[in-house]
């Protein structure tokens, strides 16, 4: 047991739980205003179902003792033998318990982040349906084949520092499972002439949002190292540089494309890079991180602009930004990852191992695959029960009235 | 007495309030507005995407003055709130029937 590392983990905790309201405000401020307590609510509320859910029995399903290299069993269901002493397997310097919250905080936010996909739609008792049945069948055995004791894809190689698979890769093509079966938000034709607006009401609100998700991306990222020590150091300087790199390229690639730099582009550009250097974080040196940084926040804007090309009305960019940021950063991590920076980690392509690429594609691919597959039949499932959207009228007054009986602004 | 209602660039206001302090107007009202005119509406591009938005912000005043200073208020804010582009506003002139004041119930000039 070591006092730093424990006390270093618990604060990275706090401050990954913060990235959970930060991504309400980042949202939130994106819709229109007679959405934005709706969409804050559908993130915040995250923290009342996972949390309880994760004590009750996702944790053990995730992190368990080990069935199959498929899923945790149900041996620590109410955090039982979770206890004080360190569970070697993932830490041995900090208690079992601290591992356990920690962790707690990924599976909180993750859910939250595919809300953007339907925000402005979506019935919110569907919604929480949705939330607990997805944590139960995709987080929990995805967490468990990448992180978990004895889970297929850890021992297969596949390189994951904090997240990219599990977290974004997972969440952002759930996003694309949801637009394509909720379909678009009443009004939506693609942009331009003729079409509704759908302006962002409040974009400090999303910068706001933005800088809590940089600071608390401190906590996920460097946190995962769950130690005080070099490696940590290593992490949040990759991550901090990524982001910094991404920021300036997509806000770059805009002022070339549209012909000005714009605030949402900064922000967007920001969130790419994050997601992006997640995997990557702790086995990639500084200037990797800067170059997968640009690759992000160029990437991602071009994924956004194909979004209208191809018709779907992911509202917030969760596919652009989660689900193709992820992608690219865990097959960069193929290519950058070195065991000059973390010696348990790997070697990728350009340090002469080009295995690794093709562990991070195998990688990549399945989460694709099982996510979307499940998570589309689930919402096919769910339509065709309790209706994913709410009605017409409900829509056009906007959720935060109808779903919710209040507004965010009176004057 | 008149009503002078003008719609006028926003960061114009400031200038058009202190010139009529100078002639001691007793009162005005002011609105933040949305509106087009000539001017058309301008595009805004969010995440790569422009959209066209129809409604420009302004302000609107709304002054009610006596007879014989209903002229120095128009040449007022024709003086502080032209820039000589397109979007400086329209002023409207309307005739007031009466005016009272809750306060007191004092009607007319004297209410104003």
């Amino acid at each position: 047991m070591n006092a730093a590392d424990t006390a270093f983990v618990l604060i990275s905790a706090a401050l990954v739980m913060l990235m959970t309201p930060g991504l309400a405000l980042f949202y939130g401020g994106m819709v229109r205003s007679k959405n934005v307590l709706g969409t804050i609510m559908q993130n915040f509320i995250m923290l009342g179902v996972v949390g309880v859910l994760w004590a009750l029995y996702g944790y053990s399903l995730a992190f368990g003792p080990d069935v199959g290299h498929i899923i945790g069993n149900l041996d620590w269901i109410g955090l039982n033998g979770v206890g004080f002493e360190p569970f070697k397997a993932y830490s041995e310097t900090i208690p079992h318990q601290t591992f356990m919250i920690y962790q707690a905080m990924f599976a909180i936010i993750t859910p939250a982040l595919i809300t953007g996909a339907w925000a402005e739609r979506m019935k919110f008792s569907t919604f929480l349906v949705f939330m607990v049945v997805w944590s139960t069948i995709v987080y929990c055995p995805v967490a468990h084949w990448v992180w978990g004791d004895g889970g297929w894809l850890k021992n297969l190689g596949a390189l994951d520092f904090a997240g990219g698979t599990v977290v974004h890769i997972n969440a952002g093509i759930a996003a694309l499972a949801a637009a394509l079966v909720m379909g678009p938000r009443k009004g939506y034709a693609g942009y331009g002439n003729g079409a509704e607006a759908f302006i962002p009401h409040n974009l400090p609100m999303t910068v706001l949002g933005a800088g809590l998700l940089w600071f608390g991306w401190f906590g996920f990222n460097a946190g995962s190292a769950l130690a005080a020590n070099a490696l940590a150091s290593s992490a949040f300087t990759a991550t901090h540089f990524a982001t910094c790199a991404a920021t300036l390229a997509w806000v770059g690639a805009e002022w070339i494309h549209r012909g000005k730099p714009t605030t949402l582009g900064a922000a967007s550009g920001a969130v790419a890079g994050l997601v992006a250097i997640t995997p990557a974080a702790g086995y990639v040196g500084p200037m990797s991180a800067i170059i997968i940084g640009m690759a992000a926040g160029s990437v991602c804007y071009l994924a956004v602009l194909a979004k209208v090309k191809l018709g779907y009305d992911d509202s917030l960019d969760v596919v652009g930004v989660h689900c193709v940021g992820g992608v690219l950063g865990a097959l960069l991590t193929g290519l950058f990852a070195t065991k000059l920076v973390n010696a348990a980690g790997g070697d990728g392509l350009f340090f002469g191992n080009p295995a690794q690429l093709g562990i991070q594609a195998l990688a990549v691919g399945v989460t694709l695959v099982y996510s979307f597959v499940v998570s589309y039949i689930l919402f096919k499932i769910l339509d065709a029960t309790m209706g994913l959207r709410v009605t017409p009228e409900e829509e056009t007054a906007g959720l935060d009235l109808s779903e919710h009986q209040e507004t965010g602004y009176s004057l | 007495m008149k009503k002078i209602e003008a719609i006028i660039q926003p960061f114009k206001l400031e200038p058009v309030k202190e010139a009529l302090h100078g002639i001691s107007i007793e009162g005005m009202t002011v609105s933040e507005v949305k509106g087009f005119g000539r001017q058309k509406g301008i595009r805004e591009v969010y995440r790569g995407m422009e959209y066209q938005v129809d409604f420009l912000p302004k302000v609107k005043i709304e002054i009610v003055a006596a007879d014989d200073k209903v002229q120095a208020v128009v040449d007022i804010i024709i003086a502080k709130a032209r820039t000589g582009r397109i979007g400086d506003g329209k002023i409207f002139v309307y005739p007031i029937a009466e005016v009272i004041r809750i306060r007191t119930g004092e009607t007319g000039d004297a209410a104003l």
